[in-house]
This record gives C-alpha cells, structure tokens and sequence, in this order.
C-alpha cells in the first residue's frame, strides 16, 4: 500500500520556470513519509539526501548491505570498506546496520522498504518503468538492484527530466526501451510536474494524473505528450 | 575442517580448468584481491566467473579477466567507468556475458548453499531477463522460476577470521560473502587477521566455519620471497 500523500486539486506553477535538479530533490524529499525506509538511487537520486528535513527519521538503505547510511565521506572518513552502490564513499549514522546481500534484496522484495526513488529512460502510463538498457545492439546489458528495486519497494518514485534531448516526452502511453518493472512506479518526479501513473493515478488505465506542474499549465504539457493527462 | 595458510598460491590449490568461481566483493569493497592473483598464478583457465561486478580498473577480478583465463561472466553490472578490461573483451567476443539482477544474482546463491532445488521470485517478470522462463502466479501476483548458482569455489574477502574457520566482515565489504560461502563446494577466504580460537564473540559470527575450507592470512603473508619461508598450513577439526 502507497503511503504517499495525494493532493486533492493538481496546482500550475506557470509564475516560475521548470524545477532545476536540486529543486525537484527537495520536491521528492518533501513527498517522503517522516520515519520511511528509502532506498535512493544511482545518480541524481542521490540529492534527495540533501533536502530530507532534520527529525525526518527517513533511514536510508543501500542494497549493498547497510542502513541509515550517512552522506558521502570526505577527506579522513573515506573508508574503502565503506561505500554506496555507487560505490562512492559513504558514512555511518548511529543505529547503522551492515547485512549481507541476500538479506539486502530480501528487505526489497520482502515488502520492507517503502520508497526507492529510481532514474528512467521511459515510464508508460500504467506504471512500467524502462531504465536499464537502451537496447542499443552495441550497448553492454547492466542491470544491478534496478529490477530488484522496481518490484519491490511499495512506492517506486522516479525523478527524470520529462522531455528527452530530442523534446519527446519520457512519460509514453507505452515503453519502447526494455522494461526494468510492470506496473511498479507509483510517482514520477520531472522538472515540469509530478504525476500519478499506474494504480496510483486512480483514473483510467492509461491515463496519467498530474498532480503539480511547474514552468507550464496541464494544457501546455498535454501539448508536448502523446500520453493522456487528466487534471485533479 | 578449516586450514590456515599464509601462502597464496597453496590457498588456491586445485582449482581446475573449467571450475565456476565465485568472486566476493562490489566493487573493491570485499574483493579478494590476493587470491585472485594467486589463482592468475595457479594457471587455471576456462573458468566461469560468478561476481556482482566484472572488474575495476587493472587489478583483482580485471586483472583474471585480462589474463584471459575466463570463458564466461555470471554478474548484475558489468559496466562501469572502470570496467575497460571487461568491455574490450566482451566486444571483441571474447567472454560470454550472463547478465542477472543483482538480488536473484544474491538469491540463486542463497538457494544453493540452503539446498533450495529452485525458487519463484517476482524480480524481471515481463522484463528481457525473464524470456522463456517458466512463471507462476501465486495468490494473484506473477512469479519467474529461478534455479541455483552453485560454485566449485568460493573466493571471498574478510575482516577477520579463526582456525575454526569463522569469518566476521567490515562494513560494506560484507556483500556477497556471507552467501557465497555457503553456496560453493570449497570456499577460501582470505582475511586480514587471523584471531585465535576464542578470541571471537559467537553472538557476532557471521559466517559460521562449516562454510568455511580454507583461510588465507594475509597477516601472515610473505611480504617478498626473500622474506618467504616454507608454506605452513594448520589443519583443525570444523
């Protein structure tokens, strides 16, 4: 079951332009449950860290075998034994604990931990998620935690830009890209607007909730995308 | 029955051509870098990798790769910045890549070393990983069928460890050793101390020494021939 809260109206942001990577973090770290179990992401996940308010008692997980993990280590505190699953140096907070990997992914998909904030190439409208290969031929498969996390976490939340280099949006009526989950996002973060997809969008199949918008009105965005959306 | 050693090569004893290893460690973090190089040393070939990684930079798992003494990698994430050596022997056809997500990668060994025959698990259904896979579904939800990933050999790193074979690790660099020390016919840990029997707390054992063949002390470990004396090895009952 989501433990997200869901507005009751969808709010335009048009006075402003869209959010830049730092702004959307501290959207998703304003949308986390206070004492959540969160799972953050390779990469551009990682920010949400950063804005997590003091007193959140968010525990953060990281699948290679610790929670309440601290922020990154600098200078003295680097330790090689120490790291993320970026495998960037990390701390310990008190109250850490290391576990091996199959209790790691057994936290996941045992139903345990709450939110992962992922990356995506694409996410469809009924929630599937594409963010692990391109299916370029000449690119080399890697999948780590991403179909771990994808089916696991009871909230999967992805924070992306909504529009691609080329200006196609990355929220489709259907992945192209091979799929990492079926129906598992719950939430996606992008620099022009939140929205609700899958059975969380509480609407029809295919139909994508907005639930804020930032640097553009629903109707602007609907413009841009080939999927669906409905307005709160 | 666990043997100490401080002798890398007579660590790594007897493992054959062809064997499937697996390879503890994400990233550097846990790598059993010394036992690596001595199982390059040994000479044995054709081997089948199991790892969560496929080699960092020039050392440990990268440095067996470009030995070219692998036939083929089982792991969750071969890419990486640093992962040169794996991507110019993978393009050029050299290695077969067996790509499997990180927790069923975790799981399928977990399985074997408990006696599981196979398990259905939710991760990958509908994905590319799960093509021609048997699937089940179980109280509504769909499941793929998973079978085992036993190893020949286990090479996993440690903190420390004692002549009963007991292992205790150090923050992340636990990883995969806990399981793959269950999931292989012979498993070698090298350790950066060896403790003596006793000296660890059985409330705070990890991995417990019936898992555990043989240990090598890197402690103990000649630090240059000159410096080498004859290989001991300390046998005691497990």
């Amino acid at each position: 079951m989501s433990a997200l809260a869901v507005p009751t109206t969808t709010t335009e942001h048009t006075d402003r332009g869209p959010l830049d990577k730092h702004e959307l973090a501290a959207v998703i770290a304003r949308d986390i449950p206070a004492g959540a179990y969160v799972n953050l992401g390779i990469g551009q996940p990682t920010l949400v860290a950063d804005h997590l308010p003091p007193g959140s008692g968010v525990v953060l997980h990281t699948e290679n075998g610790m929670l309440n993990m601290g922020p990154a280590a600098t200078g003295d505190e680097i330790d090689p034994d120490l790291t993320n699953a970026g495998k960037v140096p990390v701390t310990e907070l008190p109250g850490a604990a290391y576990f091996h990997h199959a209790d790691s992914f057994a936290m996941m998909r045992g139903g345990h931990l709450d939110v992962c904030v992922l990356g995506a190439y694409q996410v469809a409208a009924s929630g599937d998620l594409a963010n692990w290969h391109t299916g370029a031929p000449d690119a080399i498969p890697a999948v780590g935690g991403a179909m771990d996390l994808a089916i696991g976490a009871k909230d999967v939340l992805v924070m992306m830009t909504l529009f691609a280099k080329d200006g196609s949006s990355k929220l489709v009526p259907a992945c192209t890209y091979p799929l990492t989950g079926v129906g598992c996002v719950s939430r996606v973060y992008t620099d022009f607007g939140v929205f609700a997809v899958g059975s969380s969008a509480e609407g029809d199949p295919g139909v994508v909730s907005v639930l804020e918008t930032y640097g553009a009105s629903v109707d602007e965005l609907s413009a841009r995308m080939d999927v669906e959306l409905r307005a709160l | 029955m666990t043997t100490i050693h401080s002798d890398p090569l007579e660590a790594v004893a007897g493992i054959a051509d062809g064997a499937t290893v697996l390879v503890g460690g994400f990233g550097m973090a846990g790598m059993p870098v010394t036992l690596i190089d001595a199982l390059i040393a040994s000479g044995a070939s054709d081997l089948t990798v199991v790892s969560n990684n496929a080699g960092n930079g020039d050392t440990g798992l990268a440095a067996l790769l470009a030995a070219g003494r692998v036939r083929k990698v089982v792991c969750s994430f071969p890419r990486q910045a640093d992962s040169y050596v794996f991507d110019g022997l993978y393009r050029s056809g050299d290695l077969e890549l067996e790509v499997v997500p990180q927790g069923n990668l975790a799981e399928r060994m977990r399985a074997a070393g408990a006696g599981i025959g196979a398990f259905f698990c939710p991760t990958g259904v509908g994905t590319p990983l799960a093509e021609g896979k048997e699937t089940r579904e179980i109280d509504g939800r769909t499941y793929v069928l998973e079978y085992p990933i036993k190893g020949d050999v286990a090479l996993i790193g440690a903190e420390a460890g004692d002549a009963m074979g007991n292992l205790v690790y150090r923050k992340t660099a636990r990883n995969f050793g806990p399981v793959m020390a269950t999931a292989a016919t012979t498993t070698i840990a090298e350790v950066r101390r060896v403790v003596a029997v006793g000296d660890l707390d059985p409330e705070a054992v990890v991995t417990p020494g019936i898992f555990v063949d043989r240990i090598l002390d890197l402690s103990a470990a000649p630090a240059d021939e000159a410096d080498a004396e004859s290989p001991t090895s300390q046998e005691v009952s497990a």
